[in-house]
């Protein structure tokens, strides 16, 4: 047995993971840390040409880069190309129209590439020594002109190649990585992803996996689409929108290991605030004009949504009339607040979302108080009223509806729970860092596969339930077979008085969310400390949080500031407890 | 970048080792809470990935099925909690393994579904993820394959065990292979002592008699080698020692015996173990020791557990002997011995204390002293007397007399045995009477 002869057998041990070999008297490896042999054997070294299988795949041992792996030269930006395009062919399964692909995000993605120097410039940054012009080479000229009419609603003649496979490797100048790469813990499927990794330019905004969601948003929201963030993300954790390693799409000959892990690699599901926050940068990098308009009819008008999240949350179709209320009060309705302007000097959008549902908490604050006294005391008057009139229509019982919705939603999310614990992360395809890891990743891989084999057997015929289809609706309390009654129909007659021509709350009080907000840099408008709080307001937001997967403490930023600019007078006035007597017209 | 992974891997698998010991050394005190802090503080407040998030709350779902014995849902979990095999975070992925073995094997223990092949096979893929576990698993492995009868299978198994090629990673596990060793030895004892029966039932004058008792000395050799080295680990090894001894001496190798035995029970370096005396005094005895070598055994015994059946033995032994200094011990034991719950109806015991010289009884007071404060409901309210006559009269009597004696003949327990009319006892309890009027260490008329 000689030791020196194993050097050039790199590859951890897939008993022990040493890199450790020897060589046995028949010429195969065994590792000297656990005595394991494998069944590989040692590389003959080949004076004569023979065509053995055997050695041929010894030979792919680690030499050079292109010997490890046999696939296409393909580049970072065509590994999110391909991110992109199922991710828009998802969204179209999911009844958004074409053209959101074809025209919108086609034309978002050709910008990013331009801004970011990649392509469609006549000199590419990244050209400097080694870098072809990305997918620069295959487009009309004529796209150079109209770059600054990029979004312009008229439809680019380009926009069918975006349509055509769009994976097919190009024929790019290749021009060979930095010698670093050549040390064999430095390499990536794609030829750009060691320098992509270290790439850092001031003013350029890379392109992650999260901003891919970013964009996809950017152009739901330019096309007014019905589908808001908290919707694209439920989407996403659903496994009807490819996020988490969509690089399984990628086709076969596209291998994605080494650096490429770290860009393309993902092991958490999007978070609402941080593809909020990627959204507006990448809208503001891509130094994109004013979006369409936010009218009255559109979907992602407060009074639309408020109306969509009622239904949702069960509560009676009457107090639309007073989100409605709230919403002009508050001037969130208008227009140019809801506009997304990245150019405007206020960088900001609405979370068009969580704002409806906080117009809703507010509401509910206004009729019961949520002081865990008032709404009881309530909820008692309606049950009597409901008990003597039983041909009518029935008031709104809010201690009812706390029972329904509690019940539901304690369901609700423990199937969430258990579905979220059983979600499998890896894929068929295992991404190594290094190539000395690879054999161990792939035997590991497939050990993993034939032990789920062997459990799958035991849990027996019941496959796991069927997917239902998307909807942006979760919840659905009209269909008379879910045993739980729907409150949609009740009416707030109890909770109104006249007073003259007008109908007012009953209620006169109102609680404040916050009176400090923070005025420093950091980011968040106030702290939610649920201790401070009734137990039938926490309630309220855990539930109407869960329902948008946020977390409660934004739903309670959102409260507090409509909060402020419905009392904005009280708040300016004095930082007293405030009690402004609210007086609703109808 | 790699280089550095690899240092940490390395620290991490020698430190593996040392980890355990300390885990399982103090079993006493644990903060779930804690653990989920320091796991927050080690990312440094860096959010956690879901992928750890979902597969810790798995691997809680997991145990919570295996609570409930849900063993379907068990397996279902368990079929997505696999992955943490391929967990990017190298500590983590190194410590599944592990996890995955108990908790799998426990499922495929119960799970209605699962049969001794479904977990070979289980068992078999286990063992070859990392060198670190191969030992432990071929282990319970082949506990699980005894448990179901499969002695053979179990017993290859061990032998592969036994056989299998570690390297430099076999220090850390001597202890491990010496249990292998160790349960092989088990085996072979098993079938040797079946062999043993089925001779005893065949004519010692037949040819199949003398060529099997040569075959068996040959057998205890070769389990002296498998268990003899985890003898000398300490730790506690009963049925060991037990089958070793047995068969030691079935080869007339007293010295053998008698040197592991004495090992056992009085090196420091092994846990305080009740059963080290009982072989050594059990072997002792069948070797017709001396009475001092016999008490001094015991003796230790009585410190452990002075509880113990064997006491009644010693208390003959001290009794027989000569100093007085025994003669008050074995009254001592005595007493000791009925301090407990368990022993209070042990007749025996009662005769002795009734028995005890009547030279004696400045001793019983001495003894008495401690335990005149509770004895008294322990042992002697009137539920007792009731009870005990109705269960055991002959207990009842004797307890009476000791109670008479103890208290005196104003005690309730004491009239209500003497009231008790009786045929056969009549005699005994007029003698017994009049003894307690002549020797009761209370004067009449101050007890209850």
């Amino acid at each position: 047995m000689d030791l020196e002869e194993a050097k050039s057998f790199t590859e951890r041990c897939s008993q022990c993971a040493a890199v450790s070999w020897g060589l046995t008297d028949e010429g195969k490896y065994y590792c000297t840390s656990c005595h394991n042999v494998t069944d590989r054997s040692e590389e003959v070294v080949s004076t004569a040409v023979i065509t053995n299988t055997k050695i041929n795949s010894i030979s792919r041992g680690l030499r050079k880069r292109s010997k490890h792996e046999k696939g296409w030269d393909w580049y970072v930006c065509e590994g999110f190309q391909c991110i992109l395009y199922h991710q828009a062919e998802a969204l179209k399964t999911l009844g958004v129209g074409a053209e959101l692909k074809n025209e919108v995000l086609h034309n978002l993605w050709k910008r990013y590439l331009q801004k970011s120097k990649q392509a469609y410039c006549k000199n590419p940054v990244r050209t400097r020594g080694r870098k072809a012009k990305v997918l620069g080479d295959n487009l009309q000229s004529s796209d150079c002109a109209s770059e600054l009419e990029l979004l312009s609603d008229t439809t680019l003649e380009s926009g069918a190649e975006f349509q055509s496979d769009p994976q097919i490797p190009k024929p790019f100048p290749l021009v060979k990585a930095s010698p670093k790469s050549e040390a064999a813990d430095v390499c990536s499927g794609s030829v750009d992803g060691v320098e992509y990794s270290e790439w850092k330019e001031k003013g350029v905004l890379k392109m992650t996996v999260p901003r891919t969601l970013a964009l996809c948003y950017l152009s739901l929201l330019w096309q007014r689409e019905t589908i808001t963030l908290s919707d694209l993300l439920r989407f996403v954790e659903e496994d009807r929108i490819p996020y988490v390693n969509a690089f399984q799409l990628f086709p076969e000959e596209m291998k994605v290991y080494g650096r490429d892990k770290g860009i393309f690699a993902v092991e958490s599901w999007p978070d609402y605030e941080d593809i909020y926050k990627n959204m507006i940068e990448v809208a503001i990098f891509l130094d994109l004009p004013r979006f369409p308009d936010v009218t009255e009819d559109c979907y992602l008008h407060p009074n639309i949504l408020c109306m969509k999240y009622l239904l949702e949350l069960n509560l009676p179709e009457e107090m639309h009339s007073l989100t409605c209320q709230v919403v002009k009060m508050t001037g969130i309705g208008e227009v140019d607040f809801l506009t997304f302007d990245p150019i405007a000097k206020k960088k900001r959008t609405v979370k068009y979302d969580v704002q409806a549902v906080a117009v809703i908490v507010v509401v509910l604050k206004l009729l019961f108080l949520l002081d865990d006294k008032l709404e009881w005391s309530y909820s008692s008057l309606a049950e009597a009223y409901n008990e003597e009139h039983r041909e009518d229509e029935p008031q709104f019982d809010f201690r009812k509806w706390y029972q329904v919705m509690k019940k539901t939603f304690d369901e609700k999310r423990q199937k969430w729970e258990e579905a979220r614990a059983k979600y499998s992360w890896k894929t068929k395809r295992p991404i190594y860092r290094s190539h000395i890891d690879k054999s161990v990743m792939y035997k590991r891989r497939e050990m993993v596969e034939h032990l789920q084999k062997q459990f799958s057997a035991l849990v027996g015929s019941t496959p796991v339930a069927e997917k239902k289809d998307p909807s942006s609706f979760q919840f659905n309390w009209t269909e008379g077979d879910t045993g739980s009654p729907c409150f949609h129909g009740h009416s707030l007659q109890g909770l109104l008085r006249t007073k003259g021509q007008s109908l007012i709350t009953k209620n006169s009080l109102y609680w404040l969310s916050t009176q400090k907000f923070c005025k420093s840099y950091c980011k968040h408008v106030t702290t939610y400390e649920e201790s401070n709080f009734s137990l039938s307001y926490q309630f309220i937001l855990s539930i109407f949080s869960f329902l948008l997967r946020i977390k409660t403490s934004i739903l309670h930023e959102e409260v507090s500031l409509i909060e402020k600019k419905l009392f904005e007078k009280k708040y300016n006035e004095s930082k007293k407890r405030s009690r402004p007597k609210k007086v609703r017209r109808h | 970048m790699s280089d550095f992974d690899e240092e940490l891997t390395k620290l991490a698998l020698a430190e593996d080792g040392k980890r355990e010991t300390s885990v399982f050394s103090n079993p006493g005190m644990h903060f779930p809470w804690l653990q989920e802090r320091i796991e927050t503080v080690v990312t440094g407040g860096k959010k956690k990935r879901d992928f750890a998030q979902t597969t810790s709350a798995c691997l809680s779902f997991i145990q919570e099925a295996l609570l409930k014995h849900q063993w379907q849902q068990a397996a279902e979990y368990m079929h997505s909690y696999l992955q943490t095999l391929e967990d990017s975070d190298t500590y983590k992925r190194q410590n599944a393994p592990e996890v995955i073995w108990k908790l799998g094997s426990e499922i495929l223990f119960y799970h209605p579904k699962s049969n001794v092949e479904t977990f070979n096979n289980f068992a078999d893929r286990m063992k070859n993820i990392g060198v670190l576990n191969y030992l432990k698993i071929s282990l319970q492995h082949a506990l699980y394959l005894i448990h179901h009868g499969k002695l053979e299978d179990a017993n290859r198994n061990l032998s592969d065990a036994e056989t299998w090629r570690y390297g430099e990673k076999s220090s850390s596990q001597e202890v491990l292979i010496n249990l292998v060793q160790a349960y092989k030895g088990l085996l072979q004892y098993h079938t040797w002592s079946k062999k043993k029966t089925e001779l005893s039932e065949i004519d010692k004058d037949d040819y199949a008699y003398t060529s099997e008792t040569g075959n068996s000395g040959n057998q205890s050799c070769r389990t002296s080698t498998s268990i003899c080295a985890l003898l000398k680990t300490p730790g506690v090894w009963d049925p060991f020692v037990k089958s070793y001894v047995e068969m030691l001496e079935f080869c007339e190798d007293r010295d053998g015996a008698r040197e592991i035995l004495t090992n056992y029970a009085y090196d420091e370096k092994f846990p305080s173990n009740p059963n080290a005396h009982i072989y050594l005094y059990e072997f002792l005895k069948r070797e017709k020791a001396p009475r001092a070598k016999l008490i001094s055994v015991l003796k230790i015994l009585h410190e452990i557990v002075p509880s113990h059946p064997l006491m009644l033995e010693f208390h003959t032994l001290l009794r027989k002997s000569d100093t007085e200094e025994h003669q008050k011990l074995g009254l001592s034991v005595l007493f000791e011995f009925l301090d407990f719950a368990g022993c209070t109806k042990n007749i025996t015991a009662w005769k002795y204390l009734a028995k005890v010289n009547v030279s004696h009884l400045v001793w019983v007071e001495e003894e008495w002293m401690s335990r005149r404060s509770w004895w008294p409901t322990f042992h002697f309210s009137f539920f007792w007397a009731k009870s005990d006559w109705k269960a055991d009269a002959d207990l009842a009597c004797e307890k009476a007399f000791v109670v008479g004696i103890l208290l005196g003949k104003g005690c309730r327990y004491f009239r209500y045995i003497v009231k008790q009319d009786h045929e056969t006892l009549k005699k005994k309890i007029k003698r017994m009477k009049k003894c307690v009027k002549k020797y009761s260490i209370v004067n009449p008329g101050v007890c209850t």
